[in-house]
């Protein structure tokens, strides 16, 4: 960021940090906020939860936001972007789908050194450009209260998980949510059963049924668009527990709790530091702690004492003192793949190369 | 609950016979009396996509599901109708008009069916046919939607239609010989027209029914080619319609197995078992057809087989 | 169900409108008075589609003159909008020439996306394969299999048309989905990069292997290929013997055996051709943009390639303009999008409009005294 120090605007609000750091001449005009979503923006789902956040920067002054659904990730996002920034004048973009990262999203920051580009769920690395920024929340700790609650109310101890593919960020959630069951039952299973791609509503709507006629009672999912699972396992009498979105209008009673997002505090957050000429980190990861995720409001069939175990282990982690994944800790192939004494916090780089599925997990990866 | 072992997947198998046929047979109905009277629709995966579009968005305004299945299918027979007129002008390609409603059947859909992604519309009721049995997993697949029992009493019915009644002989003339229809009086653009509508009618019911029943709600991911795979299928069950009755369970079949397999441990390739409707079609077309005699039964009108 | 025994006939002249009329000698193709017809009634019908467009969006509320400025803005209205255009037409011409090529043999096949995908894998098999090659070497061992793979592709459904009788269209459209499975199944499974983790992906090519940009255009070579396989690929039907060859066979299939040209080598070798080229669109969109092979390819390149040859009549020249009419309007969608608040699926409600409007039209051909050679 350019190290102009002038002090011509001063910033309202809390100045502590800023009057430390470098300020930018804040903007006289409007500063244009860009956005690209790889599916469609009311999909219920991920895309949704980032237009969310999306509309809560609508709601500021100064700021004026552009958005792009729709998306391929191919050259398409690439000049999706230059066109922001050319025709639009966007200086801070959000290309929200992970696979934008590489090789999209760096060709267009090397081309474009002024514009700053803050993509989720990539991998920043210190050879990435330094104008480019990646964020993601653990979801995977609000999947583990998540997981807490859906094991304590369920009443067959199986529970089932509709995914998508697997890929590592998924891997975590659905590890998350076994370990978060096991406390509260340990003799609780988790089915997986993988769809294929993103959203496949047919095979989705398959795959809830075929949990539910194994035994399954309480239903979670990582796909782009989770209404179609909820509404599936709602209808077949199975309880719910949403993903990105919060499901509860869709099945009230059904609905245990959820992980969601909360781009709607991070974003805003973003902006401010931008406007403000403060430099947003290249790589920036958070949880409960940090709010970039939330748990959902629990539903009537959630017992006190389920609601008093999770509130207890949720404040754990936002409070920063509580390790998730922590050995001895097996796969359902036997290994052992965390070792007795090892402790992995959220921000272990190895936890994002995870490709297996812990004791307890039905299913395989491949 | 007991412990369910590897005969969950022909119930499940069985199941999906019965849910995810649905669309493939009225689809397939739709297109096997578009096909007879010598047409091929392909923009039967626009119509079914509008369709879907229309169900939900009808009974999310009127809160009547049953109306829903009404407009669609007024939707589809709308969208028939642009197929047949554009058709009917001198020296157009039915296949590349029909490519063309995909498009805009899909686009349309789209465009109009985004408000309807979130909210909840009121579904179709299901008649339980398993209350006999107390295996919940039974009880489930036999689920049946009416829907579902409208189409297995629809295809015996246009069998019988198609060779008795004096409608099913217009058709199967036009079908036939251009000429001969001309000859006797009867205008070849103008039942073909009202044969495409009648398709495409069926062809919305069939949309329909995955918004409204099954996966049972409406986004742009709903259908994956089952309108063109309907089309094939109507091509191997050699027009006609009983054929298309249980070629169209086979492939409701065949998509609920990758899932059904999974739950039971069967891991390996889930892309080649997703793909295993489209090689089961191709692989029976293979075995069935020939160049001599190829497409018996084809309506000698049909461009594909000229 | 009777025997069919009427002899055969490929009546083809009713309805695909090859812009000659069927069985013309040498130097049939672009007549001057003839060709004004085919360029003249298209474009009608392209700006009736735009008006429609217009009344359609209007319809929502949106400003209709807006739409107009913005769609040209958004296409051509600067330096950066040519490029973006340019760019997104540069697939197309390559997957259009997939339809466009068995057309003329009066087969209807849409599975260029299809033969795009393999094409795609094979190209990045073979990179892989020769890592240590000099960067020449890898481009054209990929080049040649990503065509080998796609040409394979196509001629499959060819040959299922011609010695089992089974309709092309659908085959090839259900190779389709084979296609697509196979590729996520390969992509996950063997051919993984196990450092590719929240996107499956097979390893990089490379960046050394990498096909660049044209010099002082923001576009890749693609585009060269591309128009360079349309004019070969009209040379080659319109110049050659061969191409004389499958134009009488698409006219009157029974003619054609009766004068003894061998239809089935004729139906192979041109659908072999028509997946090498859509074949080579995948090698190309792996080696200038993607660097490697993942979902990310499936794209739909393939299926739009199918309405820009059927828009540009089949004839491999008139597919470079209609290439460049739809990469425009996809590259206008961004900004209709982002100006008008407009949904993406407009882009597809436009093209369903144009391409039935354009269809519609075609019975407009030979009407109009003005366009009749001779007066």
């Amino acid at each position: 960021m350019t190290s102009q120090i002038s002090r011509r605007h001063v910033l309202q609000g809390t100045a502590a940090g800023a009057a430390m750091l470098p300020v930018r001449m804040a903007f006289a005009a409007d500063t244009v906020v860009g956005f690209i979503y790889v599916g469609s923006r009311d999909d219920y789902g991920y895309n949704q939860a980032h237009a969310v956040g999306a509309a809560a920067l609508k709601k500021m002054p100064g700021i004026k936001v552009v958005e792009e659904e729709k998306v391929p990730e191919t050259e398409a996002v690439e000049k999706s972007m230059e066109s922001m920034i050319n025709l639009d004048g966007t200086t801070l973009l959000f290309p929200t789908s992970y696979g934008y990262f590489s090789p999209h999203v760096l060709k267009t920051a090397n081309k474009y050194p002024k514009v700053r580009f803050e993509h989720a769920g990539g991998l920043w690395t210190d050879k990435d450009p330094k104008n480019v920024g990646s964020y993601f929340g653990y979801i995977d700790e609000a999947q583990h209260v998540a997981g807490i609650v859906a094991g304590a109310t369920s009443k067959t101890g199986k529970l089932g998980f509709v995914a998508a593919k697997p890929i590592p960020q998924l891997l975590r959630n659905v590890n998350a949510f076994m370990l978060g069951a096991k406390l509260a039952n340990p003799n609780a299973t988790l089915q997986v059963i993988f769809t294929g791609d993103w959203s496949m509503p047919v095979k989705e709507a398959e795959a809830t049924n075929s949990l539910i006629d194994a035994g399954v009672d309480v239903v979670t999912c990582h796909v782009d668009g989770p209404k179609t699972v909820m509404e599936n396992a709602a209808r077949r009498g199975a309880m719910i527990s949403s993903y990105h979105v919060n499901a509860a209008p869709l099945a009230p009673e059904a609905h245990l709790t959820g992980a969601e997002w909360n781009w709607e505090v991070l974003y805003p957050r973003f902006v401010k530091m931008f406007t403000s000429g403060e430099n947003i980190p290249n790589f920036y990861r958070g949880g409960l702690k940090e709010e970039l995720v939330k748990v959902a409001p629990y539903g009537p069939k959630v017992s006190e004492a389920a609601r008093k175990q999770a509130d207890d282990i949720k404040a754990k982690l936002a409070a920063g003192n509580y390790v998730i994944f922590k050995g001895p800790l097996k796969d359902n192939k036997g290994n052992v793949v965390i070792a007795a004494g090892v402790e992995r916090p959220q921000t272990d780089p190895e936890l994002e190369k995870m490709n297996y599925l812990l004791e307890g997990v039905i299913g395989a990866t491949s | 609950m007991a412990d369910v072992g590897w005969w969950v997947v022909p119930v499940a198998v069985l199941g999906g016979a019965l849910r995810v046929s649905t669309p493939f047979l009225f689809v397939s109905l739709g297109e096997c009396i578009t096909e007879r009277s010598g047409r091929i629709n392909l923009g039967l995966e626009g119509i079914l996509v509008m369709g879907a579009m229309c169900a939900y968005g009808t009974s999310y305004l009127t809160g009547s599901p049953w109306l829903g299945v009404l407009a669609a299918g007024a939707a589809g027979a709308l969208l028939g109708l642009v197929h047949a007129t554009v058709c009917g002008l001198p020296r157009v390609n039915d296949i590349a008009v029909g490519i063309a409603l995909m498009l805009f059947g899909t686009g349309l859909a789209f465009y109009l069916g985004k408000p309807l992604i979130e909210p909840s519309a009121k579904i179709l009721p299901a008649i339980d046919f398993g209350w006999w049995s107390d295996v919940p997993q039974v009880r489930a697949a036999l689920q049946i939607n009416v829907l579902f029992l409208i189409g297995v009493a629809l295809a015996p019915m246009l069998v019988w239609a198609l060779a008795t009644t004096r409608w099913g002989m217009i058709l199967r003339t036009v079908g036939e010989s251009a000429d001969a229809a001309r000859a006797m009086g009867y205008s070849v653009n103008g039942v073909r027209a009202r044969a495409t509508m009648l398709g495409g009618f069926l062809g919305g019911i069939g949309g329909s029914f995955l918004s409204l029943y099954y996966p049972g709600s409406w986004n742009e991911g709903l259908s994956s080619g089952q309108g063109i795979t309907a089309v094939a299928l109507v091509i191997f069950a050699r027009w006609n319609p009983m054929l298309c009755f249980w070629a169209s369970l086979l492939f409701g079949g065949a998509a609920a197995l990758g899932p059904a397999l999974q739950s039971i441990g069967v891991n390996q390739g889930y892309y080649l078992f997703n793909a295993a409707p489209y090689i089961l079609t191709l692989v029976i077309m293979i075995l069935t057809c020939s160049p001599k005699r190829t497409l018996i039964g084809a309506p000698a009108e049909l461009s594909i087989t000229k | 169900m009777k025997a069919d025994v009427r002899p055969r006939t490929h009546d083809k002249s009713k309805w695909l409108p090859l812009p000659y009329p069927s069985g013309e000698g040498k130097g049939g193709g672009l007549r001057l008075a003839g060709a004004a017809e085919y360029v003249v009634i298209p474009s009608l019908a392209l700006v009736a589609a735009l008006a429609a467009f217009g009344i359609f969006v209007a319809l929502f509320g949106k400003d209709s003159a807006a739409l107009y400025l913005y769609m040209y803005q958004g296409a051509f209205g600067t330096w950066f909008s040519w490029q973006n255009t340019l760019s997104r037409a540069a697939p197309l011409i390559l997957t259009a020439l997939c339809t466009a090529l068995p057309a003329q043999l009066g087969l209807v096949i849409i599975g260029g996306e299809g033969a795009f995908l393999v094409g795609a894998l094979a190209a990045t098999s073979a990179a892989l394969a020769l890592s240590s090659a000099p960067p020449v070497v890898v481009q054209l061992a990929m080049a040649l299999a990503g065509m080998a793979a796609g040409g394979v592709w196509i001629a499959f459904s060819g040959a299922l048309q011609h010695y089992r009788g089974v309709n092309e269209t659908i085959s090839s459209l259900l190779l389709v989905y084979i296609a697509l499975a196979v590729l996520n199944q390969l992509v996950e499974g063997p051919m993984r990069d196990p450092s590719s983790l929240n996107k499956p992906s097979t390893h990089e090519i490379g960046a050394a292997n990498m096909i660049g940009t044209i010099p002082g255009l923001d576009v890749h070579w693609g585009l060269a290929f591309g128009i360079i396989a349309a004019v070969l690929a009209y040379i080659l039907i319109f110049q050659t013997v061969f191409g004389f060859a499958a134009r009488v066979a698409g006219g009157n299939v029974r003619a054609a055996k009766v004068v003894g040209l061998g239809v089935g080598r004729l139906i192979l070798i041109t659908c072999f051709l028509a997946g090498a080229a859509a074949g080579l669109a995948g090698m190309v969109e792996v080696a200038a943009v993607q660097g490697r092979t993942n979902a990310n390819l499936a794209a739909g390149y393939g299926f739009t390639g199918i309405l820009v040859s059927f828009l540009a009549s089949h004839n491999p020249l008139a597919i470079i303009p209609v290439a460049v009419l739809l990469g425009g309007i996809n590259a206008s969608g961004g900004l209709l999008q982002r100006r008008l608040g407009l949904p993406d699926a407009s882009v597809l409600v436009l093209q369903g409009m144009i391409f039935l409007s354009v269809l519609g039209s075609e019975t407009l051909y030979g009407r109009f005294a003005i366009f009749r050679r001779g007066g």
